[in-house]
C-alpha cells in the first residue's frame, strides 16, 4: 500500500475523534459532554502540530526541501506533507544524502516512493566527494560525520532556504534540546546557546540572505508514537523494519549486517539471526536488533517494552562521544 | 504508575497530551525532580541510565545525576546548568507528557516565557528551607500574565525540614496569598522530595498530615487545553490550496481549498462564517483533514475548509464565527515580554506576526514597566531584555487582534526584528489584570479603548 493509498483506508475506531465523520453534522454539543468530545487523542494533536509547522515552513520560505531517506521519521514526514496540502501536490522537492553505504532495499523504496508522489529527488552523494577527494573515508569506515559538507553544499547549490528533518527530540540529548523552526548561520551552523525563543504556536523562520532554517515537523513525537502512527495510519516502510534473517556479526554490542561495506574482523563471527532494524541509516555503522516483530502491531508491542532507546541500540555513530551529536549538529548536521 | 504494556500500545490513539513546563530557582532542585519524575514513571531507557551513571562516576559522584539526563549540551554538562529548555517525554497509563525543563537563573523571564506560552501546566519549585522567595513570586508573575491554565508549586526538600507539616502549611498559605495577589485561580501546593521521591510518583507515609494528591497522579487528572466548545471558531488561513495550477485538466479545476489550523472554537458544515479583514460572509462548504471529508472541526486540528462562495482570501486571513467577531483594527495596546538584548524605544520599526499574518509595525508608546523585583509599576520609556511592559503598537494593515485573556491563540504575537528576523518580544493583546493594569486607559488612544479590557 502506498502512503497515498493509506490514509484512504478506514481508521480503527477511536473515539475521540468526532471530525472523522462518523457524527452527524447537527451533533449537539452539550456542556457535560463537551471535555471528552473535543479532546484530541495524542496522536492527532502530533498531527496537527506536524501539519501547522509544515505549512508555515512551506508559505514563508521561498525554497524549502524535505530531508528524505526512506527511513520511518522521513516517511511519516511525507505522510504529513501529503496531509497538509492535498489534494495538491507537495510543494517542495525531497533531497536523501547518500552516504554510498546505504540499504539496497531502502533506496529502492526511496526511488518507488518518489515515483508515486511526483515528487522531485536531489541526491547529495558522499561517494562523489570521497571519489574526488573532497572528503577523506574516516579510519572506521563510519560515513554518517561524511554526510555534513554534501549536505550544507546541496542546501547553497539550490539555494534551499528551509530543510524539514526528521529529528524527533526524544532521540538523543541535543536534539531535546533545539527548537522546532532552528536557524542555521551562513555555514550551516547551529547555535545552541543562542536560539530564538519559540512561543506559543507561531513560528518565526526569517532569517537573513544565506542563512537558512531546520523544521523539525516531528520535534515532539517519540519512536512509540512514530510507530503508532504508522500502524493507525497504515503506511508503508522498508522491509527491513521487520524481522528477517540476516547475517550479521557482532561489534559493539551491535548486530552489524554482513555486506560490501560492513566486513567482520578475523575474530568476528558471522550468525544468521532474526534481526530487524529500528534506524536506517548508514550500513557501516547502523545496527540490528534482535526481533521477531513482523507486523507492524508486532513493532509497537517491542518498542513499548524497550529498554533502550533507539540511537543507544543501533547507532555507533552517536558512541564516538559524550557530546557527538551536538557536535555535529553545531557543524550543520540535521 | 507506569504503563503497563498493553496500555502503552493504546495510549497514544485514545489518551490526551498535557504539556507541562517547570521553573524554579536553581538550587530549588528542578534537575532532579525533572529526572525523579522521569525515572519512576520508566522514561529513562537503561542506556540513558547507564551514560549517566557513567559520566557521573567519572566526576567522582556516588549517586547518579539524574540533573544529566536534561543537560544535554556540552556547555550545560561542563558548568552544570541548565543553558536551554529541553524538551522530554514520559507517559503514564492514562496520559502523556511533554515536559519542557526551564532553566531557573539565566534568563529567567525568557526562559519562563518560552515554556509557559504553551504549557498546560506549570510545575514551580520552591525549597522549604527558604519558602516563598521574590524568585518565586516573579515566576508566579510570568505564568499569571501567560494564563497558564494550572499552577503546581511543589516545596521540595521536605525531607530537610523534618516532613514538618508546619513549614508546608506556613509556604501553603504564603503561596495562596501570592497566588491571590496575582490573580491565579487554583495554585496547589504539594511537599515533595525530589531526592527521596516523597509524594512524587506515590503519596508519601512520611507526610501523613498531607492529604492531597501526589503530584504525578494530580498531573494526570488536572483537565487539559481549553475546551474548544467555550471559544467562537477562528482560523487563520495558512496556506491557500489550488490543484488546478498543477494539474489544469483534472477534476480539481475549480478546487480551492483554506488550510491552517483552527486557533480556537468549534466549525461545522453549513457554518456561516466572516472572512476577516474582508469582512465577507460565506459558509463552510466541506472541511477535510487530509483526505478524509469531516462534518466538523474543532482546535487545535489542522484541516483545510472549502468556503460556498468565491470570495478573495489569502494567507494571513482570518476565518471566523459570524457572532462575536472581532473588529480588525490598526491600534491596540498589549503587555510584551522582551526577549532580545537590543532594548525596544519607542518609534521603533517592528514586524507583528498575528496568526498567519506578518505585518509592518512602529512602537508608538512604552507605558509602564513591571518591576519584577518588587512587582510594582514604574514609568518607562523604553524595555529591556526580560522586562514585562505595556506598550501601543501601531500596524500597517489592520489585525483581527483580540484580548489574549479569551484566547491564548487569537491574543498572542510576536514581535520581529524586520533585519535580522530575530523573535524580540512575546505579545499578549490587552493584557490588564487589577495587578498588572500597566498603564492607565488615559495612556491608551480613544479610539483603541473600546476594546481594551
Amino acid at each position: 500500500m502506498s502512503i497515498a493509498e493509506g490514509s484512504r483506508q478506514a481508521r480503527p475506531a477511536d473515539g475521540a475523534r468526532p471530525a472523522d465523520g462518523a457524527r452527524p453534522a447537527d451533533v449537539a454539543r452539550p456542556a457535560e459532554v463537551s471535555g471528552p468530545t473535543f479532546a484530541l487523542s495524542q496522536l492527532d494533536t502530533l498531527e496537527a502540530e506536524g501539519i501547522l509547522i509544515i505549512r508555515e515552513i512551506a508559505a514563508e520560505l521561498e525554497r524549502p526541501v524535505l530531508l528524505f531517506s526512506g527511513g520511518k521519521d522521513s516517511v511519516v514526514m511525507l505522510h504529513l506533507a501529503r496531509k497538509a496540502f492535498w489534494p495538491a501536490p507537495i510543494p517542495f522537492p525531497v533531497m536523501h544524502v547518500d552516504t554510498g553505504h546505504n540499504f539496497p532495499e531502502v533506496l529502492e523504496f526511496r526511488d518507488e516512493t518518489v515515483r508515486r508522489l511526483g515528487l522531485r529527488l536531489v541526491v547529495a552523494s558522499v561517494q562523489d566527494y570521497i571519489d574526488d577527494g573532497r572528503l577523506q573515508e574516516r579510519a572506521d569506515g563510519t560515513r554518517n560525520p561524511l554526510q555534513t559538507q554534501p549536505l550544507l553544499d546541496a542546501i547553497s547549490d539550490h539555494q534551499f532556504d528551509g530543510v524539514f528533518g526528521g529529528g524527533r527530540r526524544d532521540e538523543e540529548k541535543a536534539r531535546a534540546k533545539e527548537r522546532v523552526v532552528s536557524l542555521r548561520d551562513e555555514f550551516g551552523q547551529w547555535d545552541p546557546k543562542n536560539q530564538r525563543p519559540e512561543l506559543w504556536s507561531l513560528f518565526n523562520p526569517r532569517h537573513r540572505p544565506g542563512e537558512h532554517v531546520r523544521a523539525f515537523p516531528l520535534s515532539n513525537w517519540t519512536e512509540l508514537d512514530v510507530w503508532q502512527y504508522i500502524e493507525r495510519e497504515q503506511i508503508e516502510l522498508p522491509p527491513l523494519y521487520y524481522a528477517h534473517e540476516r547475517d550479521v556479526f557482532s561489534r559493539n554490542g551491535m548486530w552489524l549486517a554482513v555486506g560490501p561495506w560492513s566486513q567482520p574482523k578475523d575474530d568476528e563471527q558471522v550468525e544468521q539471526r532474526l534481526v530487524r532494524y529500528r534506524t536506517v541509516g548508514d550500513m557501516s555503522c547502523t545496527g540490528a536488533v534482535d526481533s521477531p516483530a513482523r507486523s507492524v502491531h508486532d513493532v509497537v508491542v517491542e518498542v513499548a517494552a524497550s529498554t533502550l532507546t533507539e540511537r543507544g541500540a543501533t547507532r555507533a555513530d552517536d558512541r564516538i562521544s559524550e557530546a557527538a551529536m551536538e557536535d555535529r549538529k553545531k557543524e550543520g548536521y540535521f | 504508575m507506569p504503563p503497563t504494556l498493553e496500555a502503552a500500545t493504546t495510549l497514544a490513539t485514545k489518551n490526551t497530551l498535557l504539556r507541562l513546563a517547570t521553573a524554579g530557582s536553581v538550587d530549588d532542585g528542578k534537575s532532579t525532580l525533572v529526572g525523579r519524575l522521569l525515572h519512576d514513571t520508566k522514561s529513562v531507557l537503561s542506556d540513558q541510565l547507564a551514560a549517566v551513571e557513567k559520566v557521573s562516576r567519572d566526576r567522582g559522584l556516588t549517586t547518579a545525576d539524574l540533573a544529566l539526563l536534561t543537560d544535554g549540551l556540552r556547555a550545560e554538562r561542563e558548568q552544570g546548568i541548565t543553558i536551554d529548555v529541553a524538551y522530554r517525554y514520559f507517559a503514564t497509563a492514562n496520559r502523556s507528557f511533554i515536559l519542557a525543563d526551564c532553566p531557573g537563573h539565566v534568563q529567567y523571564t525568557r526562559n519562563t516565557v518560552t515554556g509557559s506560552s504553551t504549557a498546560d501546566v506549570v510545575v514551580l519549585l520552591v525549597d522549604a528551607r527558604h519558602g516563598v522567595l521574590e524568585q518565586t513570586r516573579r515566576h508566579l508573575a510570568v505564568v499569571a500574565l501567560l494564563r497558564v491554565p494550572h499552577v503546581i508549586v511543589a516545596v521540595n526538600k521536605i525531607d530537610l525540614v523534618d516532613y514538618s507539616a508546619e513549614v508546608y502549611s506556613q509556604v501553603d498559605s504564603d503561596v495562596q496569598k501570592v497566588a491571590r495577589e496575582l490573580g491565579i485561580p487554583d495554585a496547589v501546593t504539594i511537599p515533595v522530595s525530589a531526592l527521596e521521591g516523597d509524594n512524587i510518583v506515590e503519596r508519601s507515609e512520611r507526610t501523613p498530615w498531607y492529604d492531597g494528591p501526589a503530584l504525578l497522579q494530580l498531573l494526570e487528572e488536572l483537565p487539559g487545553a481549553d475546551d474548544p466548545s467555550d471559544e467562537d471558531f477562528r482560523m487563520p488561513v495558512q496556506y491557500v490550496l489550488r490543484p488546478q495550477s498543477a494539474a489544469p485538466t483534472s477534476e480539481l479545476v475549480d478546487y480551492r481549498g483554506y488550510a491552517g489550523q483552527v486557533n480556537a472554537g468549534v466549525v461545522t458544515v453549513g457554518d456561516e462564517v466572516v472572512i476577516l479583514p474582508s469582512g465577507k460572509r460565506t459558509h463552510v462548504e466541506a472541511i477535510h483533514i487530509g483526505e478524509d471529508d469531516v462534518v466538523q472541526a474543532y482546535a487545535p486540528q489542522s484541516v483545510a475548509v472549502r468556503l460556498a462562495d468565491d470570495l478573495d482570501v489569502s494567507r494571513g486571513d482570518v476565518i471566523a464565527a459570524v457572532g462575536n467577531a472581532p473588529e480588525p483594527v490598526k491600534d491596540f495596546s498589549a503587555l510584551v515580554a522582551w526577549l532580545h538584548e537590543k532594548p525596544l524605544r519607542p518609534g521603533a520599526k517592528v514586524f507583528v506576526k498575528h496568526g498567519a499574518r506578518t505585518v509592518k509595525a512602529i512602537v508608538d508608546k512604552v507605558h509602564r514597566r513591571l518591576d519584577l523585583e518588587n512587582l510594582n509599576l514604574v514609568d518607562a520609556d523604553q524595555l529591556e531584555l526580560n522586562d514585562i511592559g505595556r506598550v501601543t503598537l501601531r500596524v500597517a494593515s489592520p489585525l483581527p487582534v483580540e484580548p489574549y485573556v479569551t484566547s491564548r491563540r487569537s491574543g498572542s504575537f510576536l514581535v520581529i526584528d524586520p533585519p535580522s528576523g530575530s523573535t524580540l518580544a512575546a505579545g499578549m493583546v490587552g493584557v490588564s489584570t487589577t495587578w498588572a493594569d500597566l498603564g492607565t486607559d488615559e495612556d491608551v488612544d480613544s479610539e483603541s479603548d473600546a476594546w481594551v479590557i
